[in-house]
């Protein structure tokens, strides 16, 4: 394996009886790439994803995530990941503090590196003066940007992203892709599942998925060159059409 | 006026929901309220429909007051609220026919008006709501708010969570329900869906930031915006944040949007400064504002 590919996939495959819902995807993403992967409702994006974090078994193909096997390593890999989605953020009941502590608990973090983790995190992000206030208080752009800080506690190689700014405001958004450059210049890669096509734009390649398979794999430059078309939209209202 | 809302407030306990909210919809628009959550928007939408009283203002629909005459509105109008709302376990058919009959009247007879829509789900007419795909569910709840012909349509975040199939087709259906005269206000938390609409009020916090055609919110952009990139994302962002004539960066997909507090500079400038900072690959364009720039500038 080259040691800069950080998640390689070979024909992984996921079949539910006759239904092929992932059916024999290929694709490699490098250390510290920003790498988006889209797909229409149904298309198997969050199948895909399943078996590359470690909780689902594929039916056939070999996949290695953070150099571990996604058939015996599992709880290697989950060791190596983090993730975040608008859906699973934090718990609201527990004040900032107590959620970085619980969460660096969580992730087997030493007291002392928890302590370190947490002040540095709310210096960071500037919640100074909110970090006893319970987390189901923040507005929504808060507990995403805090969720994403969270999921980068223990270092990990990898992030995954479910549609994370769904619903967020611009300048929120645009803080948020801030860190993620941050992350990623870091080097941490980050994979992010979405099917909002403007979310698309930001990443370094995006795939898209149609019916259980990648049917186009590039930078979004390329991408829209290839379809002739301005936005990562149109791009994907032409493969998803044909 | 279609629809008419006069220093509308709502607060639910400390927290003010909307304030002195005013704007009009004409008879035959398709007007759009474009925020992020939080901004308000569901509670404009059950205000309108009767569902919530508010504490100061006045606000009236199809010619109804919505306090006074909430009798008369519930009957006027059709409302799909962003969570998915019909009878899970009953099949697309009985849902349908269930919201023609409290509305006393029967699919037959408004079947026009739903026809292009209800084609797509009809294959599926027997199958339980809750089994159905998100963007079938879409059609069905449309389909049910359609049904007794009413004179205005509320939609709340119809698209959000959809594909962009799905939401490209919603968007088709909705114009040609206008066409064929409904007056429809739509709440989308995506900008990109601003430019789809007659005219939109940009609301956040509570508050309206603009109401104008998305046109014109584009065309009072008061800055030349610069689409720049270079080899590094992260850095750029950095290096352009601490450049001193800086007025703002934001990240756009590939590029950022960046403006200049001069009204007049050289991009040779802007570019050596860049090289300066060990950036390389640096490209510098004038592009045109969107309205999520127009919406961040009016935000700040």
């Amino acid at each position: 394996m080259n040691e800069e590919n950080v998640i390689v996939a070979e024909e992984l495959t996921k079949a539910f009886g006759d239904f092929k819902a992932v059916n024999a995807i290929s694709f490699e993403v490098k250390k510290g790439e920003i790498f988006g992967f889209l797909g229409a409702n149904g298309a198997g994006k969050t199948t895909a994803m399943k078996m590359l974090i470690g909780i689902s078994k594929p039916s056939s193909g070999q996949a290695t995530v953070a150099g571990f096997d996604v058939y015996t390593q599992t709880e290697s890999i989950k060791k190596s990941i983090g993730y975040m989605s608008q859906k699973f953020a934090l718990y609201d009941d527990l004040t900032v503090k107590e959620n970085i502590t619980f969460f660096g608990g969580i992730y087997g973090l030493s007291r002392a590196k928890i302590k370190e983790k947490r002040t540095q995190l709310i210096a960071e992000l500037g919640l100074e003066n909110i970090s006893n206030k319970l987390v189901g208080s923040l507005p929504l752009g808060w507990k995403q940007k805090l969720s994403f800080s969270v999921s980068l506690l223990h270092e990990p190689k990898i992030v995954f992203l479910d549609e994370p700014t769904g619903g967020v405001d611009p300048i929120t958004r645009r803080q948020f892709w801030e860190m993620i450059y941050k992350a990623a210049d870091q080097g941490t890669t980050i994979f992010v599942t979405t099917h909002y096509m403007d979310e698309a734009e930001y990443c370094d390649r995006v795939s898209i998925m149609v019916e259980g398979k990648i049917e186009a794999l590039d930078t979004p430059k390329k991408l829209k060159e290839q379809f002739k078309v301005d936005s990562m939209n149109d791009v994907f209202l032409k493969l998803a059409r044909e | 006026m279609s629809i008419q809302l006069n220093h509308i407030s709502k607060s639910y306990k400390k927290v003010k929901a909307v304030q002195n909210i005013s704007f009009t919809v004409e008879p035959g628009e398709l007007f759009g309220l474009i925020g992020p959550d939080g901004a308000g928007k569901t509670t404009i939408f059950r205000i309108l429909t009767t569902l919530l009283i508010p504490d100061n203002g006045s606000a009236s629909v199809a010619g109804f007051d919505v306090v006074k005459d909430y009798k008369a509105i519930r009957n006027a109008v059709g409302y799909m609220p962003g969570r998915f709302s019909l009878y899970q376990d009953l099949t697309v058919e009985e849902n349908l026919t269930f919201f023609a009959t409290i509305f006393g009247t029967t699919i037959e007879e408004n079947y026009d008006l739903i026809e292009d829509i209800y084609i797509q789900i009809a294959p599926f007419k027997d199958r339980r709501a809750g089994k159905l795909s998100g963007g079938m569910k879409q059609k069905l709840a449309l389909c049910c708010a359609l049904i007794h012909k009413p004179k205005v349509l509320f939609l709340d975040e119809p698209t959000t969570g959809v594909d962009p199939v799905s939401r490209k087709e919603f968007w088709e259906m909705l114009k040609r329900l206008q066409q064929k005269g409904i007056t429809i206000l739509v709440s989308t938390p995506y900008m990109d869906e601003a430019a789809l609409c007659d005219r939109i009020a940009l609301i956040q916090d509570g508050e309206i930031l603009e109401i104008d055609t998305p046109e014109a919110i584009v065309n009072k952009f008061p800055k030349t915006i610069f689409n720049v990139s270079a080899d590094n994302m992260y850095k750029l962002i950095q290096s352009l944040q601490n450049y001193e004539h800086l007025y703002s960066v934001f990240p756009f997909g590939e590029f950022v949007h960046y403006t200049d507090k001069r009204n007049f500079f050289e991009v040779a400038e802007l570019k050596s400064y860049l090289k300066k900072t060990g950036l390389t690959d640096i490209y510098i364009e004038t592009t045109q504002p969107n309205i999520e720039d127009a919406f961040m500038e009016l935000a700040k």
